[in-house]
């Protein structure tokens, strides 16, 4: 990211002739869009216009029902609210977390090596195997995790408690999100130029005040991007870990909008909803795609 | 997210269709029959085992047995084939499926006719009746074919309820009863319970002879059905779990089995499961255990009624090459022989689903020398079902049995009382039934 930045800029007279050859370079990239993004998405835009049985034997038009009985439930308003705060406080404690561990593994003399592979673990796991991983921690009765919070007076049943059940889902994604920010600022945090760090520390900036006044806005550019790919994580990618934990419970808990769009559409056949919801969900994060972009070019000058 | 779901669907239809090219000129001598299943693990193995068994007397058709993940997964493939044009021939659809299944006309044959078709010896009387009955149309001809079948029992913990000195409880009052001598005597938990919407809701419902929904749980339309699950009755029993559980009587672990170690680990003495979760707890328990038939609501009169059959049914697809079918009824024909309902039933640990296949057990000592099996099939037949126990005919059934869990967590975690969680319960399922209706068509 931003690396780009020099190859960007076309060069002078750098122009095809003709449009056969170009054509024919975008069409295998053109084609990929056209059949797994472009057509499904307007797939959804028309399902999101009709009712329908499973089987396609018959529909009809209902216009923006779908639409007003979505954007009026208070189910969607539920996982709307609890996916918005799900992803800002994973974020934010995943980043810190990982700007922290990062901070403090390059700091020190020896084994850094030995805490990078370490703390990288977590990462190579899909989101659904690390998930299984603490079903078996938190098992109430059989697990080791339950076991230690029962031994600490905590009566742990995260199939009925909805706050244990939101915070195991928390835990676990943030465990899962640590490595990730953690690699990412690791190799910022090598590639600041050491001029800059040896300037800072003859000024007299060292420990808190260097890591707070040179460092993290150095590292503005990786935080940025970080948090993009955290949102979209937890928007899309926490689904596997959510269906292992909790499966959306109990009492809608753990249901965020991608977890409720799957029930509804692979689970209950409700093809209207599930359009409705997977334009909304595109529209969310075309917006957070949008948003990145801008802010990009405007804290990162070329 | 649709997408990704989609793209690993794509992936593995694609492997599939290597595998399927791969196989299918071997025997292209043969039609090919896809059956498409949802038993995995050592059910598979049994699956394929009578597939094996039916294509060794065959040198016409040949069934191809194909797993397709969970019971959600293999209806959704079916969904999905048959809207792309090229559907199984049979596929295995779950208890809950039955009303979307049935709902679209058009998509699939009915089992009925396809055996008069065939000239296949069927009536529904072959069958046991709650089995029949749940997957029977209003004129008691089956739709599809009742395949593998099960129902709620009460496992429990003999040595922890011999330090009680309790029995076996047949009603809630005595579950109550029971479970506060089990505290009493040092034990953690009285009971658990697996499929809490399932067996708590629908089964309790039956079990008692309460209707669940109008119109005969939707067997007489699917228009204007609304549910029924504000009684006093279901009041009464939500109130009873949200107090028991307050007293730790009663311990709640959740959807599915996720509650089934409560009971492994002797944290709770007893449990209610399918029947079809004997074999997991034989391997797991490392404790004398028996088997119970669930309780009853002794207030109710008439309590108890029937269970009602959970499992699945093989439906027949419609838009499958006309050559298939004479190959299809002699494979169902097949599946209903009695030897065959024997072994499935003896080696799976599901309920025998005719008549023939229960008698060939009894005759065999089966029964005597496994009293617990007995279980589920005297609940399936304690009585004739009524009108209303018969099944549930009720679309969105997935969705309303979540409604269900979600006010059953409300109460149990002392958000809502008994009498708000089921009220709306019944407004929030009223809504999806009227838009079911509105979609599936209303007459039969």
């Amino acid at each position: 990211m931003g690396g780009s930045q020099a190859a960007g800029a076309p060069l002078p007279g750098a122009w095809f002739r003709g449009w056969l050859l170009p054509s024919l370079l975008l069409a295998p990239q053109l084609a990929v869009i056209a059949v797994f993004f472009l057509w499904p998405t307007l797939r959804a835009l028309r399902d999101a216009f009709y009712q329908g049985d499973a089987f396609g034997l018959s529909e009809e038009f209902v216009g923006l029902r779908h639409f007003a009985h979505t954007l009026s439930s208070a189910e969607y308003g539920h996982a709307l609210l609890l996916t918005l705060a799900y992803a800002l406080l994973t974020s934010v404690l995943a980043l810190a977390g990982g700007f922290a561990l990062a901070v403090a593994v390059e700091g020190l003399r020896s084994g850094r090596t030995l805490f990078r592979t370490l703390f990288l673990w977590p990462y190579a796991l899909a989101p659904a195997i690390s998930a299984a991983l603490w079903v078996f921690l938190f098992r109430p009765q059989v697990g080791l995790g339950a076991g230690l919070l029962e031994h600490a007076g905590v009566h742990w049943n995260p199939a009925l408690q909805t706050g244990q059940a939101q915070a195991l889902v928390l835990a676990t994604t943030v465990w899962q999100l640590l490595a990730y920010n953690f690699l990412f600022y690791g190799a910022a945090l090598q590639s600041l130029p050491p001029s800059l760090l040896e300037a800072a520390a003859l000024d007299g900036a060292r420990g808190w005040r260097r890591v707070r006044d040179v460092i993290w806005p150095l590292l503005a550019p990786t935080t940025l991007f970080l948090v993009v790919t955290d949102l979209t994580f937890v928007l899309f990618d926490t689904f596997g870990l959510i269906d292992v934990l909790t499966q959306g419970g109990p009492d809608h808990a753990t249901e965020t909008l991608v977890y409720k769009l799957y029930e509804d559409a692979f689970r209950n056949f409700d093809q209207g909803a599930a359009a409705v919801q997977s334009l909304l969900l595109m529209l969310l994060v075309t917006g957070l795609g949008v948003l990145q972009l801008r802010l990009q070019r405007r804290r990162v000058p070329a | 997210m649709m997408f990704r779901i989609a793209m690993r669907r794509f992936a593995r239809a694609g492997l599939w269709l290597v595998a399927i090219m791969l196989a299918v000129p071997a025997h292209a001598a043969r039609v090919p029959i896809q059956f498409w299943h949802a038993m995995s693990g050592e059910l598979g193995v049994e699956v394929q085992h009578l597939v094996d068994g039916f294509n060794a007397t065959q040198d016409r058709y040949q069934v191809i047995a194909v797993n397709r993940g969970s019971y959600d997964q293999t209806m959704l493939a079916a969904i999905a084939a048959f809207r792309a044009g090229s559907p199984p021939d049979i596929v295995q659809v779950f208890d809950v499926g039955t009303a979307t299944m049935m709902s679209a006309r058009g998509a699939t044959v009915p089992v009925d006719a396809l055996m008069q078709q065939q000239k296949q010896p069927f009536a529904t009387g072959l069958f046991i009746p709650a089995a029949a009955s749940y997957y029977a149309d209003a004129q008691g001809r089956l739709l599809s074919l009742p395949f593998n079948a099960s129902t709620p029992v009460l496992y429990y913990n003999k040595a922890m309820l011999a330090r009680a000195g309790v029995a076996p409880p047949t009603s809630w009052a005595q579950m109550g009863a029971a479970g506060t001598r089990l505290l009493a005597s040092g034990a953690k938990c009285g009971f658990s319970t697996g499929w809490p919407e399932w067996i708590q809701f629908e089964q309790f419902a039956a079990w008692n002879g309460l209707p669940y929904a109008s119109d005969d749980n939707g067997y007489k339309t699917f228009r204007g059905v609304h549910l029924l699950l504000d009684a006093p009755a279901f009041r009464k029993h939500l109130g009873d779990l949200a107090a028991w559980s307050r007293s730790g009587v009663f311990r709640y672990g959740g959807p599915e089995s996720n509650a089934l170690p409560l009971f492994i680990n002797q944290t709770c003495a007893m449990y209610m499961d399918s029947s079809s979760s004997m074999a997991a707890i034989a391997g797991g328990a490392r404790f004398p255990w028996g088997i119970a038939p669930m309780p009853h609501a002794a207030s109710v009169p008439g309590a108890p009624q029937n269970s009602l059959t959970g499992g699945a049914s093989l439906w027949v697809m419609a838009r499958v090459p006309a050559d298939h079918l004479p190959g299809i009824a002699a494979f169902l024909h097949y599946l209903m022989s009695a030897p065959v309902q024997a072994q499935w039933a003896r080696t799976t640990g599901y309920v025998p689903v005719t008549r023939g296949g229960y008698d060939a057990l009894q005759a065999s000592g089966y029964y005597r020398q496994n009293p617990g099996a007995l279980v589920a099939v005297q609940e399936l037949s304690n009585k004739p079902p009524l009108a209303w126990t018969r099944g549930l005919r009720l679309g969105y059934l997935p969705q309303l049995r979540q409604i269900q869990r979600n006010a059953l967590e409300a109460v149990l975690a002392g958000k809502q009382t008994p009498e708000a969680a089921l009220k709306q319960v019944v407004q929030q399922g009223d809504g999806l039934l009227q838009r079911f209706g509105e979609t599936a068509g209303g007459e039969r």
